[in-house]
């Protein structure tokens, strides 16, 4: 086991390394000028100069995603748990959780910034991506649980509520949790969306409207620097998630128990 | 139908059932039983002959298209009838206590009886030691006894159970049967056993009802009157005959057209 966890770390990582080794290689040997293509050490070099700007965007951005998960997971679970109840609700609501699905988010966001304050626009945004997922694994769930299990409860004279919270909800955590692991990234490109679409209007502090700002002024370091930010922070709410989907079902579920060989 | 040799008051009876399913499929026609308080009855049958539909009737989990469901005695409240289905059936996300303590928790007992009513099961069928184990822990057969406890635990007044044991070695089979015999004269529940091994069923049972190919009904009546129900008993010349009835009876059922009723 510890040869293969050791794997499990050490070739993504030397992996990692050998392509960041390249990346200074291709700019060194090709003596390539930053405003083209900055090599690893100056992006790094950027990332602590420009620390301060920085950071403040990636806390602005990082605020809106977690704003946008927290109310894309309570609405999708609420909505789900709706739907899972009635079809007849199910059949009129779905379609529009559908449309604002397919809908390309990019194109919703100009309107959504005339009716809305600028951030609440871009909040809006990355609710929108990141909603869907977790409704459609939440509805998934509610509705795989096995039906033996449903006529049990009802054998024993359980209420709707009664099968609702001690059979469908735990039945459906694997799916529910898959689904936010998905509207976690979801919800990053939603609010990067946003505020890229904010940006070009004139108005924005977060991580991608520097992005946008630095563009301009050809600053392609800094772009670099808050690219490798935004690529961190999406790492670190896709890890974070699945700890918690691990730490959820690593009791019971099939996807987390390591079966011994 | 042949005549009972238990004489216990009827708990039960099903009176010209027809049950047809949306698709038109005919499950049941014409299907009678009569059930005495205490007893051990084998449903018997090839797959898809109803048995199942039977005690989902029984059960309360489906409505008869015709004909009626009758308990002389009152009408089971929730808990007085245990089911154990095909398969365990268990929540996976909870452990066997849990699993078991099921029916409890949903009657809305107390914390303190469930927790002694619980352990007091599980001892019952031998899972003593395995109460805070999670079912993927388990094998097939200890699975089956966690799906047994959580039947047992409301000391139901009626136990319905759908080839319980279809699934699993025959090793084990033979073991859950010999358990499930002790259960019964401990608990003095009512059995009704569906299965389509005429092996199991004569083993068992106190009388055996073979059913016709769908739709189906109670084509005859076998009774089993043996003192004992043992290792003796499996190997014995009367259950040798007893098996040879079976099969016979079974034939017989199973010989009569699809549709062909009296």
């Amino acid at each position: 086991m510890t040869a293969s966890r050791i794997m499990r770390v050490a070739l993504p990582v030397a992996a990692l390394a050998l392509a960041i080794l390249a990346w200074d290689l291709v700019v060194r040997i090709n003596a390539l000028p930053p405003y083209l293509l900055p090599g690893p050490g100056r992006v790094a070099a950027t990332l602590v100069a420009d620390w301060p700007i920085l950071s403040e965007a990636l806390w602005v951005t990082l605020s809106i995603t977690a704003q946008a998960l927290i109310l894309a997971t309570v609405g999708g679970l609420a909505l789900g748990i709706v739907l899972s109840q009635s079809r007849l609700i199910e059949h009129s609501l779905y379609p529009f959780a559908v449309i604002l699905q397919v809908t390309p988010v990019v194109a919703i966001a100009p309107l959504l910034l005339i009716y809305l304050p600028q951030p609440m626009a871009v909040l809006a945004c990355a609710w929108i991506v990141a909603f869907f997922p977790v409704l459609a694994n939440t509805t998934l769930g509610l509705n795989s649980v096995d039906h033996n299990l449903v006529d049990l409860y009802r054998l024993y004279g359980a209420s709707r509520w009664q099968v609702l919270w001690h059979l469908k909800m735990p039945a459906a955590q694997p799916q529910i949790l898959a689904g936010l692991r998905i509207a976690g990234g979801l919800a990053l490109i939603g609010a990067v969306v946003a505020e890229i679409a904010a940006g070009s209007a004139g108005a924005g502090s977060g991580l991608a409207y520097r992005i946008a700002e630095a563009g301009y002024r050809l600053n392609i370091p800094r772009m670099f620097a808050a690219l490798v930010l935004l690529s961190a922070a999406g790492v670190v709410i896709f890890l974070a998630l699945s700890a918690l989907s691990h730490l959820m079902l690593a009791r019971w579920h099939e996807s987390v128990i390591r079966t011994e060989s | 139908m042949t005549a009972l040799q238990d004489s216990g008051a009827t708990l039960l009876s099903l009176r010209g059932i027809r049950k047809a399913y949306g698709n038109g499929t005919v499950a049941l026609e014409g299907f009678d039983l009569d059930l005495r308080e205490g007893e051990f009855l084998s449903l018997l049958g090839p797959s898809g002959c109803g048995k199942s539909t039977a005690l989902r009737l029984i059960a309360g989990l489906a409505a008869p298209t015709a004909g009626q469901v009758l308990w002389p005695t009152g009408a089971p409240a929730p808990g007085s009838v245990g089911f154990v289905f095909q398969e365990p059936t268990l929540m996976p996300w909870a452990d066997v206590t849990a699993n078991v303590a099921l029916p409890l928790r949903l009657a809305g007992r107390t914390r303190t009886e469930v927790d002694s009513t619980v352990g007091e099961t599980l001892e019952r069928v031998g899972l003593g030691d395995f109460a805070a184990a999670y079912p993927r822990e388990l094998s097939g057969g200890m699975k089956m006894r966690v799906s047994i406890a959580r039947a047992l635990v409301t000391r139901p007044r009626l136990l319905l159970m759908d080839e319980p044991f279809g699934a699993l070695d025959e090793i084990t089979r033979f073991r859950l049967n010999d358990d499930l015999v002790a259960l019964w004269r401990d608990l003095g529940t009512t059995v009704v056993f569906v299965t389509h091994s005429v092996f199991e069923s004569v083993y068992l049972s106190q009388r055996v009802l073979a059913m016709t190919p769908r739709p189906g009904r109670v084509f005859g009546a076998l009774d089993i009157d043996v003192p004992r129900r043992d290792r003796e008993f499996r190997t014995s010349v009367d259950y040798a005959a007893l098996c040879r009835r079976g099969s016979r009876l079974l034939e017989d059922a199973m010989a009569v057209p699809a549709g062909d009723h009296p």
